[in-house]
């Protein structure tokens, strides 16, 4: 046997189950995977004490008898933009140096209360606003992937330690946000399977906030099956998020492992871009094929809008931004920069506490909500917004899943699309449509480009509808057979 | 429309994040290319449409008016800057 941290989360469980090792071995072994990965910087804080604490509780349990779901012993990686009571949490920005919780945010609590084991809080983009983890005061990711001439490549963003952690076998889940395609990106980038629970799914309590009406949390696992055993222990309804959908959870796992017969899978024509890589435009052909061979049904669809979702995007997420983030003003906690004045203390503190993107967007946001724009962009955006739902919701009327590219290419050099913040952004356009219309969606790696760098397709679902989501997912996988390892791991 | 630098140095004041004199022509250079390129949703239609209010198709939600939490003065404080007893302490306001 391999070392333990390599197992999945299905493998890992079983072998607690029969007793084959304990929750403290598979613990300690992803603990030393966590310290031999040190170069990636894939955590801003770890925390093996917690680890081997919650570790030794699960044993104890499962020796009572009393073992918990399929989470209970399992070490997962924690995005730090979940508050969690006694750990720095950090959004990677200076602007919160020191900030410890009292309290602890419902999804890691729920995660806890499944018996999971934290390892660490992870590197991510200040504030959850990239695509490259290439924003965070804590430094810059690496994937575990490396470019054709061995240079360092971005992991994608924003959860880009927590897809790194799971990419590199640190650990066998990991949980992250989605805001407009921070987890389905970077899964696609790094050949792990990312998803985006339906808004309302997973509570948003105690997750520090980016763009509330966008933002949803969801989990990071090698295989589908796995990642609908972490969702399974992050959503359900919670009355502290007025947005929390007050509906039961799920077992996800039971919609996986049969064939497509009966699905109807949409293929929206406006997801084909000018410039797009052609292997990436074949394996999007080859992902319906595959899917066809199963028995779905193809069925080609039209988005018409799909072209505004990002811009539209890029009015809204720094509107709510720029009000989400007025609370962080020097008196409360995290950063404070004197000044002779309040308002001066205030500039100061926000001026050296926020990096460049993060000024750019809460800039953008107070420019177009303030008066005399507010009609011009703001509200202009969401009557987009209303239009590219409609537009989702008459498709799903006639098909059950989409089937889309994830990202428009494969995973970048640190460094590169630093020049103009459009070119960045335009790494989003095919997972923020979803967060726009509040869908769940799911990235699988399905193939390699030409640099032999994972590919993901994406798979986009009817409001709660995950089971259909993670069922044609499956069948993807499978058909997929995506084994190929990164360098990190001796592949490539 | 385009930002200048004056435009570039009140949004900043808008939101209390000091910009050196240095960085406002870079930075209005920068929003310049972001709004530019979001102005393209002009060209769609939104004649009687509604915006967006909320993507999930709920009511807002009614609970009991109790007090459920309270008396956690020392968790509410624990990571302030500055305190002076019970209370959040910041430069002086009025003269």
């Amino acid at each position: 046997m391999g070392k333990l941290n390599d197992l999945t989360l299905a493998e890992a469980r079983d072998g607690l189950a029969a007793g084959d090792f304990s929750a403290a071995e598979l613990t300690e072994d992803c603990i030393t995977a966590m310290e031999a990965a040190r170069n990636l910087n894939a955590f801003i804080t770890e925390t093996p004490e917690i680890a081997r604490k919650r570790a030794a509780t699960s044993d104890a349990r499962r020796a009572r008898g009393e073992a918990l779901g399929a989470l209970d012993g399992i070490p997962i990686a924690v995005k730090d933009l979940f508050c969690t009571t006694g750990t720095l949490t950090s959004a990677a920005s200076h602007i919160l140096d020191g900030f410890t919780p009292t309290y602890e945010s419902t999804v890691s609590q729920n995660l806890i209360n499944a018996g999971a084991v934290m390892l660490g809080k992870t590197n991510l983009d200040e504030f959850a606003m990239g695509s490259a983890n290439i924003t965070s005061y804590y430094g810059n990711v690496k994937n575990p992937w490396v470019g054709p001439n061995g240079e360092d490549l971005v992991p994608g963003g924003s959860s880009g330690g927590s897809v790194t952690a799971v990419a590199a076998n640190i650990c066998p889940g990991s949980i992250g946000t989605d805001t407009g395609g921070s987890i389905r990106q970077p899964a696609s980038l790094c050949g792990v399977v990312g998803m985006k629970p339906t808004y309302g799914r997973c509570s948003r309590w105690g997750t520090v906030a980016f763009a509330s009406s966008l933002d949803q949390a969801g989990p990071f696992a090698r295989t589908v099956r796995d990642n609908a055993l972490m969702l399974e222990g992050m959503a359900g309804h919670d009355p502290k998020d007025s947005t929390s959908a007050p509906i039961d959870v799920p077992n996800f796992e039971a919609a996986i492992g049969g064939d497509l017969k009966g699905l109807t899978v949409g293929i929206p024509e406006e997801y084909t871009l000018d410039g797009m890589p052609e292997e990436i435009q074949a394996l999007w052909d080859q992902g319906a094929a595959w899917m066809r061979e199963v028995g779905a049904e193809i069925k080609p669809v039209s988005l018409p809008h799909t072209k505004y979702a990002l811009p539209a995007y890029y009015i809204v997420a720094p509107a709510e931004a720029s009000s989400n983030l007025a609370r962080y003003d020097g008196v409360r906690y995290g950063l404070r920069v004197e000044g002779a004045t309040l308002d001066e203390m205030y500039e100061n503190t926000r001026g050296s506490g926020f990096g460049a993107e993060v000024r750019r967007r809460v800039m953008i946001g107070t420019y177009v909500l303030s008066a005399g724009y507010y009609d011009a962009y703001y509200v202009k955006a969401q009557q987009v917004r209303t239009i590219i739902l409609n537009e989702f919701n008459t498709v799903f009327e006639d098909v059950d899943v989409l089937l889309t590219p994830t990202a428009p290419n494969a995973a970048f050099p640190i460094g590169a699309k630093m020049d103009d913040p459009v070119a960045m952004y335009l790494n989003d356009v095919f997972t923020v449509p979803a967060n726009m219309a509040g869908l769940p969606g799911i990235s699988v790696p399905a193939g390699l480009d030409k640099s032999g760098l994972p590919l993901g397709l994406q798979v986009v679902a009817k409001p709660f509808d995950e089971e259909t989501m993670f069922r044609a997912a499956d069948a993807l996988e499978r058909a997929a057979n995506f084994t190929a390892k990164p360098r990190y791991l001796g592949g490539q | 429309m385009s930002l200048d630098r004056d435009d570039v140095r009140k949004i900043a004041f808008l939101a209390r994040i000091k910009i050196e004199d240095a960085e406002l022509e870079p930075l209005a250079d920068e929003l310049n290319s972001i709004i530019g390129w979001v102005e393209q949703l002009g060209e769609v239609n939104t004649d009687g449409v509604q915006p967006m209010t909320s993507v999930a198709e709920m009511l807002t939600p009614q609970r009991p008016d109790q007090v459920t939490d309270g008396n956690v003065t020392q968790k509410v404080l624990a990571n302030a800057p500055d305190r002076v007893k019970d209370f959040y302490a910041v430069p002086k306001v009025l003269d």
